[in-house]
């Protein structure tokens, strides 16, 4: 761009004030007129921004009234069916918050939405990174950075879901302290250090307190702080269209039109979490009632980003090991809560190098792919996600089993069997349905789009009109990079020496040859130039139809027929007359 | 009169006037009351052979013809009053089909027809009576202690708000949302189906009180926070927010990315 749009001018201007006060002129300008790409996917990230900040206001307003301590105390407040009852001093001070202090409820609530949004906007937003390759390098340490926010965005969920001492959080913990209880060797020891003794001992909920307002939100908020810095530094990635390049950033300039958008987006997010925390109740912990160990209810779930832990735990086998009567390993407990999380978390993290690894990828990459021009990690991610569902279903069993009159064991049963069955189908058909896409797209390119009118021939025959893409989408479509798959190693070099690395190498090559060897190549500049050939030379065939101007249109929906009485009728006649055009 | 007149003054005319009065109106108030109780007998009698006529063409094809239990239901000897009303008045009973559990539907007999069935399988053995008024009486029971007994006895399988959860292979803990005071006591003594019977032993009837209470202030009580999402916990509200919520975030979203034209 050779002149500065108003909107630059604008930038500049708003940078001029600020640097005349502050002076720190290269840096505002630079950064004011920094170039935003456009898309809804990218406001991902900031619903999970925006949601975040609302966690930390109405999270700093409960710690205005909200009593860490298992002190045990009789209920005086305004909620009848527990007045005069035996609870905890959390228990009590989080009625007091929802009965007993103006707007406390609202808060109280507006806090669990958001927190249950923060966690599922990263989710989302982390899908929006991976299934278009935004992680790839250079921004493999955001990703990893995302991952330990997603982690540290459960521990912050879990550590406040429990703050409040009823019933419901009480089961989640006593859940937790068996899952800690069952890792091999540190377990009984760790639990001890946890809880400080017997379950739930007298100072759990207030070291819970201080990691939950302290040392979570702390790592959360400097980690994301990192997060955006580098986002800032490396730009911003971009979707492939006319004029954008790997080297290129298309877009608005920060200030104004990014910034306007962005803070309009976060009052909408702040206004819908207001929205549904006075409108619809979460977590109603006065109707669970205050934690004692010998109560349990029915349907007792953690909140739905724990859920897929409760499913694993809910439909593993009970399978115990026991060792010389003297040690016990609960796999029962140990491969649903600690080893398929480990392996799903380390996966997650550690993908990018993997796919970089296996591709021999070391390109940068500031163009975004289109989730089916990488079949192979786009079904890997809808596999993953697959997984994720069915053991998310498990945690909510026995719900869908009353609620759809099925029995908890036959659901159990089918996902013993679906977790191994289903997930890796879904590999196959979405690896199927993007190269699909890919021939598609080919297609399109080579063909033009079928307009979808439909012309009949004098003589009788069809054809459906083609008719060019337009730029924008040629230029999408075009934007395609056509990896090779890895080519076998050599046994021996033309040396003849040895080749040390030959498996490692032989290994790598096959995995790429998963990843791209069925990749349907894009067409080539000579293919694209016959094909355009071609189609100019087809309209050339239709173009005297068009000249009948009375024509008759047959089916006025569909596209027009034309026909003309004093048209050839035969087919002979009719292709004598389209060879002479 | 001069007789009488005479024996006016003897020492032993008082009490003996004394005695036959008594005597006269004992006897009557005896022939007067049990003639009273004979009437109740027989129309205790009426309502047992009424029952036993309405048992033997809707339930004996079940639980046999003298109620001594088959191959298609189990013996109803000794199982009480109160277990037939609430088996009856839920619509349970008959059992309409076999299945995992026997269904709450709309009840077969009237109120009348239920007591009488009752009043038949009771003559049979003594077990647990239908309540009395004074045993549903919960207006003075304590509702917060009600709540205690509730989450210690009931939860487990209700669910903590009383919306029922689920038991293993099909059998579940119905939702308390409809159930009277009656039936919750009926449901306790006769303990039906899967739910443990809890006796006077276990829970004596103060606390019984008390929970019934508890369960209807729970089935009128307000939604402070707004929309209940059902009362079940966080699976409504899971799913809530992966619908509705992120709906409207996205569809904001896609809205402003839209570029300004
Ligand atoms: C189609 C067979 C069938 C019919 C008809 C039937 N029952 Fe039942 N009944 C059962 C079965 C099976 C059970 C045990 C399992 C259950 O409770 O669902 C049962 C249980 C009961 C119980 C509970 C017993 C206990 O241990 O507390 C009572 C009371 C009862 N029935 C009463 C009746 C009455 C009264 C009728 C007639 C109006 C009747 N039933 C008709 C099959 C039947
Ligand atoms: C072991 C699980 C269990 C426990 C504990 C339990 N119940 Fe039940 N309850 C059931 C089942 C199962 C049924 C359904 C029985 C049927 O359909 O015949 C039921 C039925 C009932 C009903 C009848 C509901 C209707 O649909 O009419 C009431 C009322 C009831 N229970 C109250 C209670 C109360 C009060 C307690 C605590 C004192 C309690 N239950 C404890 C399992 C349980
Ligand atoms: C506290 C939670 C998080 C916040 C507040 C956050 C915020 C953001 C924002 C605002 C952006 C730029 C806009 C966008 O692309 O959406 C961004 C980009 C990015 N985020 Fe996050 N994010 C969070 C968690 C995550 C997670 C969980 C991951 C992945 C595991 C992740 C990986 C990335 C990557 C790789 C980019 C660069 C994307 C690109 O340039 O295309 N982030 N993040």
């Amino acid at each position: 761009m050779s002149q500065a749009s108003p909107i630059e001018k604008a930038g500049g201007g708003v940078a001029t004030y600020v640097d005349q006060r502050v002076g720190s002129n290269k840096f505002l300008a630079r950064s004011l007129g920094k170039v935003f790409p456009d898309h809804w996917s990218f406001m991902l990230g900031e619903i999970a921004l925006y949601s975040f900040i609302v966690v930390l206001i109405t999270g700093t307003f409960l710690t205005f009234f909200y009593k860490p301590s298992m002190i045990e105390v009789v209920y005086d407040g305004s909620y009848v069916p527990l007045k005069g009852i035996l609870m905890s001093e959390a228990y009590a001070s989080s009625l007091d918050i929802s009965f007993d202090i103006r707007g406390g409820l609202l808060i109280r609530q507006m806090h669990h939405w958001a927190a249950l949004i923060f966690i599922a906007a990263m989710a989302v937003h982390m899908f929006r990174v991976f299934f278009t390759g935004a992680f790839r390098k250079p921004r493999e340490f955001n990703w990893l950075i995302g991952v330990v926010l997603v982690t540290l965005g459960l521990v912050a969920g879990f550590s406040g879901y429990s703050l409040p001492d009823d019933l419901l959080s009480g089961t989640g913990l006593q859940i937790t302290r068996g899952i800690a209880q069952a890792i091999p060797v540190i377990g009984t020891w760790a639990t001890f250090l946890l809880f400080d003794g017997q379950f739930p001992g007298s100072d759990f909920i207030s070291r819970l307190y201080s990691v939950h307002i302290l040392l979570i939100p702390g790592l959360i908020l400097a980690l994301v702080t990192v997060h955006l810095m580098l986002v800032w530094t490396q730009k911003h990635t971009q979707f492939p269209g006319p004029g954008r390049t790997n080297e290129n950033v298309v877009g608005y300039p920060l200030m104004p039109v990014y910034m306007a958008k962005a803070g309009g987006f976060f009052f909408i997010v702040f206004g819908i979490i207001a929205l549904i925390g006075g409108l619809v109740t979460i977590n109603p912990i006065w109707i669970f009632g205050p934690f004692m160990p010998d109560q349990v209810s029915a349907g007792s779930q953690p909140d739905w980003y724990m859920g897929f832990l409760d499913g694993a735990l809910r439909i593993m086998p009970n399978w115990e090991t026991n060792l010389f009567d003297w040690w016990t390993i609960s796999w029962n407990v140990l491969i649903p809560a600690v080893i398929v999380p480990g392996i799903l978390f380390t996966g997650l993290a550690l993908y990018p190098f993997i796919e970089a690894w296996v591709t021999g990828d070391k390109k940068e990459h500031h163009l975004l792919d289109r989730p089916r021009n990488n079949p192979t990690r786009t079904g890997f991610g809808v596999m993953a996600i697959t997984f994720y569902g069915l053991l998310w279903i498990g945690g909510g069993n026995d719900v869908i089993a009353t609620s759809f009159d099925l029995t908890i064991n036959s659901i159990t049963w089918f996902l013993r069997i679906a977790i191994f069955v289903i997930p890796p189908l879904m590999f196959v058909l979405t690896r199927r349905i993007c190269l699909g896409l890919q021939r598609r797209d080919r297609d399109k390119l080579l063909h033009g789009y079928e307009s979808g009118r439909i012309l009949r021939l004098p003589h009788g025959e069809f054809i459906e009109v083609h008719e060019p893409i337009s730029i924008k989408e040629k230029a999408v479509i075009m934007s395609k990079t056509d990896i090779a798959p890895l080519p076998a190693p050599e046994r021996r070099d033309a040396a003849g020496v040895r080749n040390k690395r030959f498996h490692l190498q032989n290994v790598q090559h096959k995995l790429s040859g998963f990843f791209y060897a069925e990749n349907i190549a894009k067409p080539s500049a000579a293919e694209i130039e016959a094909a355009e050939h071609h189609v100019a030379h087809e309209a050339a065939l239709e173009a005297p139809l068009h000249d009948y101007e009375d024509a008759d249109q047959i089916n006025p929906f569909h596209g027009g027929v034309l026909h003309h009485p004093g048209m050839p009728e035969t087919n002979a006649e009719q292709l004598a007359e389209r060879s002479q055009h | 009169m001069k007789f009488l007149a005479a024996r006016r003054r003897s020492p032993l005319f008082a009490p003996s006037l004394l005695a036959i009065a008594l005597v006269a109106v004992g006897g009557a108030y005896a022939a007067i009351s049990s003639a009273q109780t004979a009437q109740a007998a027989d129309a205790g009698q009426v309502a047992i052979d009424e029952g036993n006529k309405l048992y033997l063409t809707g339930c004996s094809s079940c639980h046999g013809m003298q109620a001594e239990g088959s191959a298609n239901g189990p013996t109803l000897i000794g199982v009480g009053a109160a277990s037939v009303h609430f088996q009856v008045a839920t619509g349970r009973m008959p059992l309409a089909a076999p299945g995992a559990q026997a269904v709450a539907k709309e009840p077969q007999y009237s109120a009348d027809e239920t007591a009488q069935l009752a009043a038949y399988v009771a003559s049979l053995a003594p077990g647990p009576a239908i309540p009395t008024a004074e045993q549903l009486d919960y207006e003075d029971a304590d509702i917060a202690e009600g709540g205690v007994l509730f989450r210690v006895n009931c939860a487990q399988c209700h669910q903590a708000a009383g919306q029922g959860g689920a038991l293993t292979y099909g059998k579940y803990a119905p939702s308390l949302m409809e159930a009277t005071p009656q039936q919750m006591y009926e449901a306790m003594v006769s303990g039906p189906q899967s739910m443990p019977v809890f006796s006077n032993g276990t829970l004596p009837v103060e606390e019984k009180k008390a929970i019934i209470a508890y369960v209807s202030e729970l089935q009128v009580a307000p939604n402070p926070g707004g929309l209940s999402l059902g009362r079940v916990g966080p699976v409504t509200e899971g799913l809530f927010l992966w619908t509705a919520v992120f709906a409207a975030l996205i569809g904001a979203a896609v809205w402003i990315g839209i570029k300004a034209r």
